[in-house]
């Protein structure tokens, strides 16, 4: 009737043993199935600029052992990276940045392949034809400044493999990161917080459950004190739902008034002619009410879920989440319940009680699976899909189905100099965000001004690299003013484009509150400080680990930091898919 | 050597700063957001070559790191811990070969060696080892410690440190604590703004499974765990071996019993790693999380030192970033409010609710697990008499008939008590309230 309990532990490889004790604090995270996603990644970071916020990404990458990275930067290593790069030697001056980053990176973690690349960008890109030079990577990091057109064409590429790209920010104080995401980015196991996830059932209890209730509570009233002190809280709470019932016209309590005084009829229950004057299971089954009488209805989530073409329409190379989506879509349609996740929490109870009871929870749940396995084989007859969905990850989607997510990726929108930039469906949130003074869409704005500053100033008269404003001290007022332009028309495309107006003193404090922002970007003069480029290097890794293990959830899809205030805002941008 | 300031400033300012260029636009421009009497410039590079920083715990080597690369000269760094092969996902001055090795020489090495011109010193040691002259020389104090009770020292010692007649007695504290993707980072004024002490009841203890339930009706694998942990072991080993977490024989034997338990009670779920996880209280710790909450503090420090924009932690202004990464990204930062009746920073007596029933020892139990206390050996005593001493055995001894009695036997309603424990240097007062 279930499965064998001893476990013994299989004979591990030396070299399986080595990584999981060194990797021992993270696999706690994301376990063994998240750290092979990460050793199948190969990561490519296409640098400019200080180079520093990619180098610190790729850092938090190497060590918990990423497969593999490249870094493509063609930049030679100056007096100034060394302030400001850890992954420089004194001596490295003159060298190409990308080797030498590269060579310091790997001695972090001997398990990584480190790779590296000095051609310019666009050499790199127009190797043939198409831009298949990108196809090798897995996932893509992009640093700013980089030309639009090649930005342009990156983002296409990715777009079209549906493979994640990271787009990042950090000069000054101040940085913002976006991450293009594919149009259907569906994620199973996304770690809810584990008192959220409890799912009892109480109001539609089944046969066996309500079996194991009248086994367990024939004798309440007869039971001695250690007995009746020990009979777990979701018995108690079952057994007075039938006491409840039977003077409600057989309802549930439904309201909270209903349920206060259910919890009064349970109280009652409680015996309290003992030294503690009560009992603790009596008292959880109370603490209990208010929360697990509740029906059990999927989140707007994974409804959307649900809802979604790709889950209605089942075509023979859908991916196994969509196959699998229908089948617990048609298991709700036909149970008005999601399967059930089959676990219970700790409760005051005997040992034996416990684990009859949690039996009874999880053989119902291996049902409800078999049920969605039998719908998923004939949907892949129907469908001819070729794939043997595997039963694991049937298993993970029913264990989790209240909690899983689809971020639907939207394409980033490149600042193209007096070009303008398309904001779609998101332009009315991006301007109730403009006049909201806790909002940091500011920040963002000021860097899609500080893109377009970029791709109208060249360093020098070979046009071989954008000028970032603020790089001359003669300059600094200068590009601040000019800048500042550029963001006040984004700022004005914005509000047109939303069909709106922003009358004073709103509009005047939008474009004070901007000059600030651009005012102390361009006092870095494209310059990165170390503690804001390790710190969104931090971010930046941890959205990397997010979206290639598939687990937890990814920012969707903006995400900007004020080292200044020292707070993030997420921001949902880009434009709009065309189908 | 730590005197031999001289050396410190190796490079007179004024030097080729062309290492420095990023760095010094933002020491020698206004920003729009810089006090109206900044100077530009000098001043703040000599702040910053000034300042003698300390540093210390698992956030340390990204705090070595970005104090180098933020201009800080003279850093001193305090870790007790050595190099173990489960640091190293994270730890990243640190490699294979290093395992064993303290890590605050090893790391106090690979920095300077990386960033020419920094001083950096090691002292491989507790925090607790030193006393209140040697936190004196500093002028600011970053942790990223492991333990709460680490914290709570370091804190409690800066704040008694403050001498409100000198202000180079008063030591920023910024701390940072990461746990999974999760993490944090304050700031605090000594006696000015929100202390440690004051924040405690954010981070609550887990609360223990009843040694009744352990020993007679378990449910969790992590039960059977804690069964061998605490009573197994005991009865069966301690005569011979103190258990050794570290030890990889220790935990097995542990591992085995605990399954053994659970395969008597049929109870799915032991695993080994689980074992080492519930007996050592492992927290998941990665590589990022930890970026990101010492670039934040390194970054308060930098802005506190240099002025280059306001800083958290000024009374009346935000004090504390919350970051959770596990749901895309959330920050909280808010001000923490300093309360009046922190046993560390406060001069009230802080008020615990108490049923008058409980027996002193049950009463002593509790206060381990009170989010507000958190107090393993507590001694305490009122105002007239002593209720109980962990030590002297003598005064143990004299004091232990208490631990039976009721708190309404011993204490009246609201009257205030004192209370010691030697991990802490202060004695806490509380005020017992009887429930009604």
């Amino acid at each position: 009737m279930e499965e064998p309990l001893t476990e013994t532990t299989p004979p591990i490889l030396q070299d399986d043993e080595k990584k999981r004790k060194k990797y021992d604090r993270q696999l706690r995270l994301w376990a063994a199935s998240g750290q092979q996603a990460l050793e199948e990644a190969h990561v490519l970071l296409i640098n400019s600029g200080p180079g520093v916020v990619g180098v610190e990404t790729l850092k938090n990458l190497v060590l918990p052992g990423i497969g593999q990275f490249t870094i493509l930067d063609s930049a030679e290593v100056t007096e100034a990276d060394l302030g400001v790069n850890f992954f420089l030697e004194p001596d490295d001056v003159g060298k190409f940045r990308a080797e030498r980053t590269c060579a310091l990176l790997e001695e972090l973690n001997p398990d990584v392949q480190g790779h590296y690349n000095t051609e310019p960008v666009e050499y790199f890109l127009t190797q043939s034809s198409d831009t298949h030079s990108l196809r090798p990577f897995t996932h893509i990091l992009v640093t700013a400044p980089i030309v639009p057109e090649l930005l342009a064409d990156i983002l296409t590429h990715c777009r079209a493999t549906s493979k994640p790209l990271f787009y990042i920010h950090c000069v000054g104080f101040y940085s913002v990161f976006s991450v293009q995401l594919p149009s259907a980015f569906p994620i199973v196991d996304t770690h809810p917080d584990p008192t959220a996830t409890t799912d009892l059932r109480l109001l539609t209890p089944w046969p066996a459950l309500s079996a194991l209730v009248e086994e367990k509570t024939r004798d309440l009233d007869s039971m001695n004190a250690h007995e009746h002190g020990h009979v777990p809280y979701v018995l108690i709470i079952l057994h007075f739902l039938e006491v409840w019932k039977q003077t409600h016209d057989g309802q549930v309590p439904s309201n909270y008034r209903e349920k206060s005084d259910f919890k009064e009829l349970v109280r009652k229950g409680m015996r309290i002619n003992n030294p503690e004057g009560g009992e603790e299971n009596f008292e959880e089954a109370i603490a209990a009410v208010l929360k697990s009488l509740n029906p059990s209805t999927p989140s707007s989530a994974v409804k959307e879920v649900f809802d979604a073409e790709e889950c209605k329409n089942l075509t023979h190379d859908s991916p196994h989440f969509w196959v699998i989506a229908h089948a617990v879509s048609d298991f709700y349609k036909a149970h008005n319940a999601l399967p059930l996740p089959g676990s219970i929490p700790d409760m005051k109870a005997q040992s034996a009680d416990y684990i009859q009871l949690q039996n009874v929870y999880k053989t119902k749940a291996r049902e409800d699976v078999a049920e969605v396995t039998l719908t998923v084989r004939e949907l892949a007859k129907q469908h001819g899909h070729l794939a043997q969905v595997d039963e694991k990850e049937i298993e993970a989607f029913c264990k989790n189905a209240a909690h899983i997510k689809l971020v639907r990726g939207r394409p980033i929108n490149p600042a193209f100099p007096g070009q303008k930039l398309k904001w779609g469906q998101r332009a009315k949130a991006a301007v109730s965000a403009l006049t909201n003074p806790d909002s940091l869409i500011l920040i963002h704005i000021a860097f899609l001004a500080f893109d377009e500053f970029c791709a109208s100033h060249d360093a020098d008269a070979l046009a071989s690299a954008p000028r970032a404003p603020g790089s001359q001290d003669s300059e600094v007022e200068f590009d601040a003013e000019k800048m500042t332009g550029i963001a006040n028309t984004i700022i004005d495309n914005l509000i047109n484009e939303a069909g709106t107006r922003i009358e004073e003193p709103d509009y005047s404090d939008i474009g004070a509150r901007v000059a600030n922002y651009v005012q102390d970007i361009v006092r870095a003069g494209g310059g990165e400080l170390h503690n804001i480029a390790a710190l969104t290097g931090g971010m930046v890794a941890q959205e990397v680990i997010k979206v290639v293990t598939k687990q937890y959830v990814p920012v969707d899809n903006t995400c900007v930091f004020d080292g200044v205030g020292s707070r993030t805002e997420v921001l949902r941008l880009g434009a709009d898919v065309s189908v | 050597m730590d005197m031999d300031g001289a050396s410190v400033n190796g490079s007179p300012a004024g030097m080729d700063r062309k290492r420095w260029t990023y760095l010094d636009r933002i020491l020698n421009r206004p920003g729009p957001f810089t006090d109206e009497e900044w100077v530009p410039g000098e001043p703040n590079i000599e702040s910053l070559e000034r300042m003698k920083i300390l540093g210390a715990g698992g956030l340390g080597c990204e705090i070595l790191k970005n104090l180098a690369l933020s201009g800080f000269k003279d850093i001193h760094v305090i870790d007790m811990d050595t190099i173990d092969v489960s640091n190293l996902n994270r730890q990243f001055l640190f490699r294979q070969a290093d395992v064993g090795r303290p890590k605050a020489e090893v790391a106090a090495q690979f920095v300077e060696k990386r960033v020419r011109g920094v001083k950096i010193t090691p002292f491989c040691g507790k925090i607790q080892d030193k006393d209140e002259d040697y936190y004196m020389q500093f002028g600011m104090v970053i942790c990223g410690l492991d333990s709460i009770e680490a914290r709570r020292w370091i804190n409690a010692t800066l704040v008694g440190m403050v001498d409100n007649d000198d202000a180079d007695t008063l030591k920023p504290l910024i701390d940072g604590g990461t746990e999974g993707f999760k993490g944090q980072a304050r700031v605090i004024l000594p006696t000015m703004t929100s202390c440690i002490e004051c924040q405690l009841d954010m981070h609550a203890p887990r609360a223990a499974v009843p040694l009744c339930t352990l020993a007679t009706i378990p449910r969790q694998p992590q039960h059977c765990i804690e069964w061998a942990h605490i009573i197994a072991w005991e009865e069966e080993r301690k005569g011979n071996d103190t258990l050794d977490t570290d030890d990889p024989e220790h935990i097995t034997w542990l591992y085995q019993k605990a399954l053994a338990r659970a395969n008597e009670f049929n109870i799915p779920g032991v695993t080994y790693s689980m074992t080492q996880g519930v007996v050592k209280n492992i927290i998941p710790a990665i590589a990022s999380t930890n970026a990101i909450v010492a670039a934040a503090c390194c970054n308060e420090a930098f802005k506190i030192v240099t002025s280059t924009n306001p800083p958290l932690g000024f009374p009346g202004t935000n004090n504390y970033m919350m970051y959770t990464g596990d749901d895309s990204v959330y920050t909280y930062t808010f001000e923490h409010s300093k309360k009046d009746d922190c046993p560390v920073c406060g001069n009230l007596a802080k008020n615990l609710e108490v049923d008058p029933n409980t027996t002193l020892e049950d009463f002593i139990a509790s206060l381990a697990e009170k989010p507000e206390a958190q107090l393993k050996k507590p001694t305490l005593r009122t105002e007239e008499k002593s209720l109980y001493y962990q030590s002297p055995p003598s005064l143990e001894e004299q004091t232990r008939p208490n631990l039976k009695k009721k708190l309404s036997e011993l204490v009246s309603d609201g009257e205030q008590i004192a209370v010691s424990d030697p991990a802490f240097q202060i004695t806490f007062k509380f005020k017992l309230v009887f429930k009604k």
